[in-house]
């Protein structure tokens, strides 16, 4: 009986955001902003899913999510980069030759495999962060928290290093970045890949090695005593939380079509670290609620702050450009203080749950009225 | 001849200049209830955490039934300066790790309960099943391995069902009154199949009344699960009652070893326990 509720609240929800995406999808020109926020949005909400994976869900407080995006970006550009423009990319020193034949083999490939080639591209780009994350993660997990955070932010900025150094010009580019990547062609891609890839990291996190992970996160001695092999779980959940952050990655370069090595700094992992902890450090509902509220704050929602203010024909001096910034730090420091496990806490999102809140909600505000 | 389920030979561990355990050896036989006791920092609990791979001790060996699980490992040359009095007997250096111990069939609760606290009594026990199954990440995100998700399921029903802690499965560990989160441990230490189950204090904390309703519990899971039973315990009732046999520690030596009756009027341990009256003064 309540399941069957829950579900028709669930597919109501469904329905209204795909014709919410439609209409979107529609009128892009006229509703631009939030078309492009609501993109960026979705693919924050998966790297900052596979943030939580790591650092909420196995108690890994891993900062590397940068390098792996990159990872995924750079190996997402140079598979969709047209070879016709792919002269004009790489206008310094030229491109290898190896990725020049490549990538005339893969377009004179099938006519099927072509549509085909943004996703293979994702899902390579996931497979060499996760043969990163393998590599590195011998070493590393091995550390505890704050050290652990402190090494992988080292290979974050490694990773950074690499990609824009002169040995790597005729590959990545250099600091000159990759340009003229062809985007997506509609909303629903991003929605799909997002949908899909967050309704995975569930999955996971709801069968038993989902539980593994959360026994780790909550004591990794009593973890060890009952049978659970510490080093294999963490491996494998920082393994495939660098996939899906790879993934986020790949989408990342298609929605901005350029990119360079600046643009992975440490401030992103940052950026997705704040999502994570707003959200709710253990929480997926959480994190993908805070993606898209952080991202429309941060770009669009207090953009007012920026633009001159005149009241009464004097202006008002603070109001400038970067005071944005300013006014979202403050409401940061306000989450913080008031809702320090963040929006969701460790909870999901639930119907039961919300009609619960929104009955009390108009409880109060009944009484007030009467 | 009996058959020994465990067996520590020769245990020395040390910590730079502290030797917590010297020389320990003990055997606990199938079926057997045993007691650990002994002062405050005799060294108890070090000889429980080097049984089940905490720590690895600087000399000796540890035998699970024919399995050396750990041996002589000493860490750095700090420990070799003293390694027991059987030093260079046990030459084979070997390590297993926690997890690969309670896969040989032991498990073990811990002095200060170490519940998953934040999630439900059903998903400690759910945890503790995890390794029994073999299915792959992959096919676990699935869902193809709807079988044994099941079976895993029911299995921990069934446990939560004998330890009288079905009403409360739903409950958040923490939230638990004290003696549930011992009986949930218990639990939980009982879904990985164990042989051999290890009780680190288990009566810590607890009344008179609770100490014997523990007492019937520990002899009924005994039963029940086919167990052997291999405790450290202050509570002397509870020892004295349960034990078949009682080892005694002080200052990490054992100093007596034999039925409680034996333990009881052994001159040492009274000593050891209400101090040696000195001469003099």
């Amino acid at each position: 009986m309540k399941k069957s509720k829950n579900l028709i609240y669930s597919a109501i929800f469904g329905v209204i955001i795909l014709l919410l995406l439609f209409f979107l999808e529609a009128n892009k020109f006229q509703y631009g902003m939030a078309y492009t926020i609501l993109q960026k949005g979705m693919i924050l909400a998966v790297v900052a899913v596979s943030m939580n994976l790591v650092t909420g869900f196995t108690g890994l407080f891993s900062l590397g999510q940068a390098g792996f995006m990159a990872i995924g970006a750079y190996v997402t550009g140079i598979f969709l980069i047209p070879s016709d423009s792919i002269s004009e990319v790489y206008y310094i020193s030229g491109v290898n030759p190896a990725i020049a034949s490549f990538k005339n083999w893969l377009e004179s490939g099938p006519a099927f495999l072509q549509p085909i080639i943004p996703y293979l591209a994702l899902i390579i780009g996931g497979l060499l962060a996760a043969l990163f994350a393998a590599v590195i993660g011998y070493p590393v997990l091995r550390l505890k928290s704050d050290y652990l955070a402190i090494a992988t932010l080292g290979f974050s900025e490694i990773m950074r290093a690499i990609i824009s150094s002169p040995q790597m010009d005729r590959v990545t580019n250099g600091s000159y970045g990759l340009k003229k990547i062809p985007g997506f062609t509609s909303i629903f891609e991003p929605f799909g890949i997002m949908v899909v890839c967050i309704l995975l990291m569930v999955l996971l996190l709801r069968s038993t090695y989902g539980r593994a992970f959360r026994a780790i996160r909550e004591d990794e001695i009593a973890a060890e005593a009952m049978g659970i092999n510490l080093a294999k779980h963490k491996q494998m959940s920082f393994i495939i939380g660098s996939f899906f952050s790879a993934i986020s990655g790949g989408m990342l370069a298609m929605f901005m079509r350029s990119i360079d090595s600046k643009s992975f700094s440490v401030s992103l992992t940052y950026d997705i670290l704040l999502i994570v902890v707003i959200g709710g450090i253990g929480s997926v509902s959480g994190s993908v609620i805070a993606a898209l509220l952080v991202t429309a704050s941060k770009e669009w929602w207090l953009r007012f702050f920026d633009n001159p203010l005149f009241i009464g024909g004097v202006q008002i001096p603070l109001f400038r450009t970067g005071f944005r910034m300013v006014i979202f730090s403050v409401i940061l420091l306000i989450v913080v203080l008031f809702y320090q496990r963040g929006i969701m806490g460790k909870n999901e999102f639930s119907w039961a749950r919300l009609e619960k809140r929104l009955l009390k909600l108009f409880k109060r505000g009944g009484a007030k009225n009467a | 001849m009996p058959n020994h389920i465990l067996s520590v030979n020769d245990i020395t561990m040390q910590f730079g200049g502290v030797v917590a355990v010297n020389n320990l050896t003990l055997e606990v036989n199938e079926n057997e209830i045993v007691s650990l006791i002994g002062p405050n920092g005799a060294g108890k609990t070090t000889a429980f955490n080097v049984i089940t791979g905490v720590y690895a001790p600087t000399n000796g060996a540890v035998y699970v039934k024919d399995n050396m699980i750990t041996s002589n490992f000493p860490k750095s040359s700090m420990k070799k300066l003293y390694a027991g009095e059987n030093n260079g007997k046990y030459t084979t250096t070997m390590r297993k790790t926690p997890d690969q111990i309670t896969k040989l069939g032991v498990a073990r609760t811990f002095q200060n309960i170490r519940l998953f606290k934040e999630l439900t009594a059903f998903e400690n026990v759910l945890i503790a099943k995890h390794m029994l199954y073999k299915s792959n990440f992959l096919s676990a995100t699935l869902c193809l391995n709807r079988k044994e998700e099941k079976a895993m399921r029911e299995e921990t029903m069934k446990l939560l069902d004998i330890l009288g802690l079905t009403d409360v499965k739903d409950e958040i560990a923490s939230s638990l009154p004290y003696g549930q989160q011992r009986h949930l441990e218990i639990a939980r230490a009982l879904a990985t199949n164990p042989q051999l189950l290890l009780l680190d204090e288990p009566a810590a904390g607890m009344n008179p009344q609770e100490t014997d309703e523990l007492t019937k519990f520990i002899y009924d899971i005994r039963k029940k699960f086919n167990l052997t039973v291999f405790m450290i315990e202050h509570h002397m009732d509870l020892v004295m009652d349960i034990s078949d046999r009682i080892y005694v520690l002080d200052f990490g030596k054992l100093i007596a070893s034999g039925t409680p009756e034996e333990i009881q009027n052994n001159q040492r341990v009274i000593d050891a326990y209400l101090g040696v009256q000195e001469d003099g003064e």
